[in-house]
């Protein structure tokens, strides 16, 4: 309670500065940037061990940068009052709290040829949007399908990043000391195939430069085409495999190699990109506990369709390798899943009145498991400082235990404003 | 109608109607050349700074302040860098272009907060920059190819051309009417009419001064006529020949903005 007058008097603060011109130059002067955010949602059904408040928070984001002449430094961090989450004691790794710090980084060249990037950060590759075969980098799910803003889908890492610039090919290193798993689903806030109310129990690979993982990219423009390739050594980023003696949900060591495409064709841009999951141990997939390999392939286009209006679809494939031993391995009476999970994606994009409407929907839609989460969006810039937001996640599928159909009872409606300075 | 048949079409009907005056006049496709480079090309590099005034027909402004880089890239294909500085939720969004004169430009977007580069489809360039009333094709030119030209009339201090696109059905103007400046071949006004001959669009240069001795509009202003809707651009530190190298444009210094843009 005090920590969320704490938050409105700050935000009453900023937002009154700009109110006087004084203030206004004063706040000129301090490189201090960020937005205050607020934001809320309701669960359009009901679900007896979730409340129906399904977001309830105000954010204040500050951002302080300095360029130096040696090296960059970028410091980022969110104030947060998050009334629908049950932990609010700081916990930096797990962006639990009032504190989620979204980067504090040095960036800096220490050979002409190199840049080295240290510390807090947002990382991001591959070429699909809203899928990822090969960012492996952290997401957070829980904010992504309660309508936070789009940026938090991308949970900050703590690494080391060292990119060099041979003349054939840009070669990013990031090395992440400990493993950064995605925010996943708990159950805690969103429930899903069981899990309700009471967060899992995991058990996370968290020893410093032992339980580490490495991202590596080459990636080179050829007239045009953006071409990638990617290895990633490390783990699978939610808990898929689970520990029957302890009762612990896992995260069973993961390797994926992979490459991508992207260029112009047909006035739009296309992109291929394709990885192979291999899951180290349980190579011959008859572990029931542990993940199976996948290979995972996607194809997307885009392009304007109309002024202002730009569509693009993407087409994904997931095949699950060791089918049979996978078939074998599956206790009487669970869940089977399909040898091939294929996911179709829409995206429509709708800018009017000089671009300060956005009206957007993004759709996932599996014919393989029958199931979709639709995501309509409208923002509306009232000013430049000012953005309004409303949207929502549709959840919705023919079984319990899909992908998107185990979240049906979390499909919410949520409305925001930000004030950005 | 080729540019072949365009320049000996021209020279003849300028011949019928200033014969005395026909042999020192430049030809339609002479002078939207000149004023191609003149506007677009001066200088190995250049920098500015700009602040976009966007003033909404009730009279509402929006503003945005950016820096941009322009590199010159052999003798037609070019690169850009955008950087900018406000408002605060675009704050350190740059853009990317390299232009290409065989083949559609390519764009990036950069946002920041993912840490991602984004490509832009091509599609349409004519189409906001920025949510002002400039279109992207104003901020880094239009194919010269593209349209036809036709020099309706010399002044005493300007060329007027009249443009027709070539394709008809990639553009939402019927054609345009364009103001060249006879001596240092700046483009002072552009007038573009819709298929139902209607002037519905224009753009001005407001001011031209000279900078490091090239020629340069330091204020100009896109006027959308039905809408009602203008936007003023103001260009500031600028310069010429600095020495930008080309490894700038690229994702290395989208992820690290150059000292360029963030000093």
């Amino acid at each position: 309670m005090k920590v969320r007058h704490h938050l409105l008097l700050l935000a009453l603060f900023v937002i009154g500065l700009p109110s006087t011109g004084l203030a206004l130059g004063l706040l000129e002067d301090v490189p201090l940037h960020g937005f205050f955010d607020l934001r809320g949602g309701m669960r359009t059904g009901s679900d007896p061990l979730q409340r129906q408040t399904s977001l309830l928070e105000s954010r204040l984001q500050l951002a302080l940068e300095h360029y130096g002449e040696q090296a960059v430094l970028q410091l980022r961090g969110d104030f947060l009052y998050d009334n629908v989450a049950e932990h609010r004691t700081p916990d930096l790794e797990e962006g639990e709290g009032t504190l989620d710090l979204r980067e504090a980084n040095l960036l800096f060249s220490p050979i002409p040829s190199a840049d080295v990037k240290a510390g807090r950060q947002i990382l991001t590759w591959g070429t699909g949007d809203l899928l990822f075969i090969n960012d492996l980098f952290p997401k957070d799910w829980q904010s992504f399908f309660t309508g936070r803003d789009e940026e938090y889908l991308k949970a900050p890492s703590d690494a080391l990043l060292v990119s060099l610039f041979p003349a054939f090919a840009n070669i990013d290193l990031v090395y992440t000391p400990r493993f950064d798993s995605d925010r996943f689903l708990s159950g805690e806030r969103l429930s899903f195939s069981g899990f309700s109310g009471t967060p899992i129990a995991v058990d996370k690979p968290d020893r410093w430069f032992e339980d580490h993982e490495l991202n590596l990219r080459l990636s080179r423009n050829l007239a045009g085409y953006e071409l990638a390739a990617y290895v990633y050594r490390g783990y699978w980023k939610s808990p898929t495999g689970f520990d029957p003696q302890r009762g612990t949900a896992l995260f069973p060591r993961l390797n994926v190699y992979g490459a991508s495409l992207r260029g112009e064709l047909q006035g739009g841009i296309f992109n291929l990109e394709g990885g192979y999951y291999d899951s180290r141990h349980d190579r011959d997939g008859d572990d029931p506990l542990l993940p199976n390999s996948e290979l995972r392939l996607l194809a997307g286009y885009e392009r304007e369709l109309a002024q202002e209006l730009t569509g693009s679809l993407q087409v994904y494939l997931e095949q699950l390798r060791e089918y049979a031993a996978y078939r074998r391995s599956v206790p009487d009476g669970q869940p089977v899943r399909d040898e091939y999970r294929k996911l179709l994606t829409l995206r429509l994009t709708k800018q009017l009145l000089s671009q300060r409407l956005t009206l957007s929907l993004f759709s996932y839609w599996s014919p393989s498991d029958e199931d979709y989460y639709l995501r309509p969006q409208l923002r509306y810039k009232w000013s430049d400082a000012w953005l309004l937001t409303c949207g929502g996640n549709l959840f919705g599928g023919e079984q319990a235990h899909t992908f998107f159909g185990q979240l049906e009872d979390n499909s919410n409606l949520y409305a925001g404003v930000r004030y950005s300075f | 109608m080729t540019k072949r048949w365009i320049l000996p079409l021209t020279l003849f009907c300028l011949s019928l109607c200033a014969a005395p005056l026909a042999a020192a006049e430049p030809s339609a496709d002479e002078i939207v050349a000149k004023a191609n480079q003149a506007a677009y090309y001066a200088g190995a590099d250049g920098k500015a700074d700009v602040t976009m005034v966007i003033s909404a027909a009730d009279g509402g402004t929006r503003e945005r302040r950016f820096t941009i880089l322009r590199l010159n890239d052999g003798p037609r294909d070019q690169k850009f860098y955008v950087y900018f500085q406000t408002p605060a939720d675009v704050r350190k969004m740059a853009f990317l272009v390299w232009k290409n004169a065989d083949r559609d430009d390519d764009r990036w977007l950069w946002l920041p907060a993912l840490n991602l580069k984004k490509r832009i489809a091509p599609g349409d360039k004519r189409t906001s920059f920025v949510g002002s009333d400039f279109f992207y094709e104003d901020v880094s030119g239009r194919g010269l190819e593209e349209d036809s030209h036709q020099l309706v009339e010399t002044t005493a201090d300007a060329y007027l051309i009249r443009n027709e696109p070539k394709d008809p059905g990639s553009v939402e103007f019927a054609y345009y009417l364009v103001w060249i400046d006879k001596t240092d071949f700046l483009p002072r006004k552009a007038e573009y009419y819709n298929p139902q001959g209607q002037l519905y669009r224009r753009v001005e240069a407001l001011r031209v001064e000279t900078v490091d001795g090239h020629p340069t509009v330091i204020e100009s202003k896109a006027s959308d006529l039905i809408a009602g809707t203008s936007t003023l651009n103001s260009f500031s530190n600028i310069s010429y020949d600095i020495g930008l190298n080309k490894r700038i444009f690229s994702e290395r210094f989208l992820r690290r903005p150059p000292r360029e843009v963030t000093q």
